[in-house]
């Protein structure tokens, strides 16, 4: 089976002798969405820097839909489309300029990339701005303007290293729903993200990195079934005295609000009738965190 | 892959071209004003009483040198400033992922330091039509030490611009390197005038090569053989592309 991505025992030991990865093994179907995950300082942007071209590898293979980077660097590169963490246009272009400048790094013609960059910068809502300098863009304009020069050459495998990163919520929700459709259409795509949600909401499978070592490597249905408690808030009506749930860890964190510990098999009934017995009210209840986000913590937790 | 790279050449000698047209007032007009004081000062005020230089007068002799002193700053400035800029504001990485290989970085990056150099070469011309009349020796001379002249620099600006950490590192070459060799080269004076210890430093200096061959195709005079200036001008540009290409192969500066 060809990969998108298949990484063998990759490797990076930075000048300053600072061991970035110390051997990770990684495999992307084709068509996935796969999240990868980590702390910072973990090598998540190591990873992605190698695939990339950005960071020389100290040692080990990767291979793009078949293609060695090594021996077939070029066929290589022509598959990825990278959104990078950092803004790195020249912010004295205008929107068009650069996405039609880097279409033609990928060989694509001066006419096809004027043509393809009016489909993609109104797609992100930009065609408006193409005659605008790059400086002028507000942040979320600038991220997606970094996706539109991403996709101009129409790439198989679509690396977005934290795309999201100070965008508004709505803006948010709207690149999840375009990420979501590019990825239907059949673009691979691999995300980093501090958004756990993000990650949640849409990718299939999911890669841990800690200490430069891939810890999980799962669907993301199988790493969330690992969950065995989940953290709930229960905002009571104050009443002065400490609810005491039996067979529950709980802890009143105020006057109003109590966290309870509820594992996978115990369900939530049981809490909501001794609370009624001991006639305390509950008003409402929330997740503490979300569900990923409590087991990223643990399990990067226990490997610190 | 030929038409693929081919097309990513013309992408960035055009993005290098719109680069130095942009910002015309920084690029352009600084050599024009640099060489009508020149052209006034040295060549009509001064020029008037130092008579003639190698059976020319002297704002005769000085207008290939003037010339020459336009192209190698324009090139060596083009490049230079404009690699580190895209190296210090990271926009290198668009080259970097893409799959463009180190000779087409290289020459598209050289292409718009030749088309810098042409344009300032034209209007610093045009200046001295106002002092002298146009006259040309050898076209075919004129245009090679041009070309090689403008190629030449524009790979040092390159090595310039894959070496600087800040743009204090981009200034201080030109200032305290290529400024005292120009002026040493033989703009104003021809080298036979110097005394003969000096005459055999110059012989370390490659400006006066570039010099010497572009004043023979204007006027015909020549201070050193004229094959020997163009092989010098070669293995010059020969032993800077190979540094270069290996530099940038290797990421020297732009991969970690």
């Amino acid at each position: 089976m060809t990969y998108a991505l298949e990484i063998k025992d990759l490797k990076k030991v930075y000048a300053g002798g600072v061991e970035a990865l110390r051997g990770i093994d990684l495999k992307v179907e084709e068509g996935d969405f796969y999240a990868l995950l980590g702390p910072n300082g973990a090598g998540k942007s190591t990873t992605i820097g190698i695939v990339t071209s950005l960071v020389n590898k100290t040692s080990g293979k990767v291979n793009v839909f078949g293609y060695d980077m090594d021996t077939q660097l070029m066929q290589a590169k022509l598959q990825i489309g990278l959104v990078p963490q950092e803004f790195n246009f020249s912010p004295f272009e205008t929107v068009q300029q650069i996405v039609v400048n880097q279409a033609g790094y990928y060989g694509v013609s001066r006419k096809e990339a004027l043509k393809r960059s009016e489909k993609y910068l109104k797609q992100s809502d930009l065609w408006e701005k193409r005659n605008v300098q790059a400086q002028m863009l507000s942040g979320g304009m600038k991220r997606r303007l970094m996706i539109s020069r991403a996709l101009m050459h129409e790439p198989r495998l679509l690396i977005l290293d934290e795309p999201t990163a100070g965008v508004d919520i709505e803006l948010r929700r709207e690149m999840w729903t375009f990420l979501k459709e590019l990825n239907e259409n059949g673009t691979t795509i691999i995300l980093t993200t501090h958004y756990l949600e993000e990650a949640e909401m849409l990718c299939r499978n999911i890669g841990i990195i800690q200490k430069g070592q891939l810890i999980e490597d799962t669907s993301m249905k199988s790493l969330l079934a690992k969950l065995q408690y989940e953290t709930i808030i229960l905002d009571i009506e104050p009443s002065g005295r400490t609810p005491v749930i039996k067979g529950y860890t709980s802890e009143l964190m105020d006057d109003g609000s109590l966290s309870v510990e509820v594992a996978r098999d115990q369900g939530i009934n049981e809490v909501f009738n001794q609370l009624t017995e001991q006639g305390i009210k509950v008003l409402s209840m929330r997740n503490k965190s979300n569900r990923l986000e409590e087991l990223f913590l643990k399990l990067t937790e226990e490997t610190a | 892959m030929f038409k693929l790279y081919l097309t990513a050449l013309k992408g960035l000698s055009v993005k290098e071209t719109n680069r130095y047209l942009r910002i015309w007032i920084q690029t352009l007009v600084p050599p024009v004003i640099t060489t009508s004081l020149y052209f006034i000062i040295f060549g009509n005020l001064i020029g008037k009483r130092i008579g003639e230089m190698d059976g020319f007068s002297y704002m005769e002799f000085i207008v290939p040198g003037l010339i020459m002193m336009s192209v190698i700053t324009s090139s060596y400035s083009n490049v230079s400033s404009s690699f580190f800029s895209q190296k210090f504001q990271k926009n290198i990485e668009e080259l970097l992922v893409a799959p463009v290989p180190t000779h087409i970085i290289i020459w598209g990056f050289v292409i718009g330091g030749i088309g810098r150099s042409v344009l300032v070469g034209i209007l610093v011309t045009i200046i001295s039509l106002f002092f002298v009349p146009l006259q040309v020796h050898s076209w075919s001379m004129v245009i090679l030490t041009f070309l090689m002249t403008a190629i030449l620099f524009s790979l040092a600006g390159l090595l310039n611009g894959i070496f600087a950490k800040s743009f204090d590192d981009v200034s201080i070459v030109p200032t305290f390197i290529l400024q005292p060799l120009t002026y040493l080269g033989g703009v104003f004076f021809a080298i036979s005038m110097l005394p003969p210890f000096w005459q055999v430093i110059s012989q370390f200096n490659p400006i006066v090569y570039m010099i010497s061959g572009f004043r023979f195709g204007i006027l015909g005079v020549i201070d050193v053989p004229i094959l020997f200036s163009i092989l010098i001008s070669i293995t010059f540009i020969v032993v800077l592309y190979v540094i270069n290409w290996y530099l940038i192969e290797k990421g020297r500066g732009l991969r970690s």
